[in-house]
């Protein structure tokens, strides 16, 4: 039961994109048609899930037992910008297509603040003063997932908004990043209307 | 101690992943080749699909891999196949550079309205509701679809909500032809020395009804023209680039739908 809450918290009640407004960089910058934003999504769930469970293990077995926790950030960030550069391998060998569209983000999601979020708050959640919470391996694996199940639900209404707002007649001053900025605090303040779901 | 741990662990994690990451590279690499790069160089990098490939990448690679011809870039016009063929080592002869021109005069106010449109600012949509506001089946819609399609920023809107072709930009890649849902824009040689400004099949009397400045098919520049212009339909056709004749019809024209296109060389 507690997994599933941890899961449908990451995803809705603590979305990452909407509610902790992290990883805001590829949110507004490949949310401009839904193929390249599912491909992201994708690319940032993979990340995040193998990255969560990677880093519990890194810390649960190598950083706690030598207390070396100072080297928690950069620990992280070689074990994520590892796991992108594998990702982008991939990607580009089995979808130029997608390799293309994504460009510059992909290779930024390195030092996308969403993922080392992630990474980062599983410790803080799941380990406190050393001790490690129950079960909290699949815990973390869960809430990394749901961590990017979010944030691609989050992309996939963004750039479905935006491909409508394409065609719609947006009064000049607003057309572009301004009107896409302005969608997406509407739908962060949507999405805390979720936060009555989950009990504190 | 601890600073030996913390060296000690963090090369051991990197080194770790550093091959893992190695033999992916290995596995799943992609090798590029060189030529590719040398013709994407070359080419004009506006991925504007006018040579049937998505993007100057595809189109490159096919170049390269002998699926395509090197005189496909028609964005790039001649210098950039030329510049092509010098890469691959190819031979080609030069093609005939074109552009577009429009062919409907029927701005605003020029054309009687079947109803005021509130739809999408879009062509297509507007094309799909009762073939658009206008009572001219034929006309420009003049939301300006083509507009955006250009990615050369070779056309723009003028006040009578018509597309203007600037033809030195106009690089005759023929993406607002196929964006346009009637058939007002057209690749015609850059040498043509004029054109017809009306694609209206209609009669004479119902295009009268309804437009100002449409080509009613009187017939009047076959008479005075005959060798260089014949009608097909209700519409004239010219087939000639003798000057002298056309200077004629266009005089007579009572509609004034022949355009003759001014600076255009006698020989390119």
């Amino acid at each position: 039961m507690e997994i599933v809450l941890i899961f449908v918290s990451a995803v809705f009640v603590n979305n990452f994109v909407l509610s902790r407004f992290l990883g805001l960089c590829p949110y507004i910058g490949v949310s401009k048609r839904t193929e390249p934003a599912i491909g992201m999504g994708m690319a940032v769930i993979f990340v995040m899930t193998l990255a969560s469970s990677v880093t519990w293990l890194v810390y649960r077995y190598i950083l706690l037992p030598y207390n070396l926790e100072f080297l928690r950030t950069i620990a992280f960030i070689l074990v994520i910008a590892s796991f992108v550069q594998f990702v982008e391998i991939v990607i580009q060998k089995l979808s130029p297509a997608l390799y293309r569209a994504l460009g510059i983000y992909l290779p930024l999601i390195t030092t996308n603040c969403a993922v080392l979020g992630v990474a980062v708050l599983n410790i803080n959640m799941f380990f406190h003063n050393g001790e490690v919470a129950e079960l909290s391996f699949l815990k973390s694996v869960v809430h990394g997932f749901g961590a990017g199940v979010g944030f691609t639900i989050a992309m996939l209404l963004m750039s479905g908004i935006r491909e409508r707002l394409e065609l719609a007649n947006v009064p000049e001053s607003f057309k572009g990043a301004a009107i896409a900025f302005i969608t997406a605090g509407l739908m962060s303040m949507a999405f805390f209307g979720f936060a009555g779901i989950v009990p504190h | 101690m601890t600073a030996f741990l913390a060296i000690l662990s963090l090369a051991g994690i990197g080194l770790i992943l550093g091959i893992g990451l190695g033999i992916a590279a290995k596995k799943f690499g992609v090798a590029v080749d060189r030529h590719e790069e040398e013709v994407m160089q070359v080419l004009p990098g506006t991925n504007c699909g006018a040579c049937g490939f998505p993007g100057c990448q595809a189109y490159a690679a096919a170049v390269v891999s002998g699926k395509a011809p090197v005189n496909a870039c028609i964005a790039g016009g001649n210098e950039v196949n030329m510049k092509l063929a010098e890469v691959m080592g190819a031979e080609l002869e030069e093609s005939v550079p074109q552009v577009a021109v429009v062919c409907c005069r029927g701005g605003k106010n020029k054309v009687e309205e079947k109803f005021i449109y509130q739809g999408i600012n879009n062509c297509l949509a507007a094309s799909l509701l009762q073939g658009g506001g206008k009572r001219c089946p034929y006309g420009c819609l003049g939301f300006g679809s083509c507009v955006d399609a250009c990615p050369f920023g070779a056309l723009k809107m003028d006040e009578n909500c018509l597309p203007v072709v600037d033809e030195d930009a106009c690089t005759g890649c023929g993406l607002c032809v196929k964006v346009c849902p009637g058939n007002i824009i057209q690749l015609i040689p850059r040498e043509t020395k004029a054109y017809v400004a009306c694609v209206s099949k209609d009669r004479g009397k119902d295009v009268r009804e309804i437009c100002n400045v449409g080509c009613f098919g009187c017939g009047i520049c076959a008479k005075v023209a005959p060798q260089a212009i014949t009608m097909d339909g209700n519409l004239p056709h010219i087939h000639s680039d003798n000057m002298e004749k056309i200077a004629k019809a266009v005089e007579k024209c009572p509609a004034k739908v022949l355009i003759v296109r001014e600076n255009v060389s006698s020989s390119s």
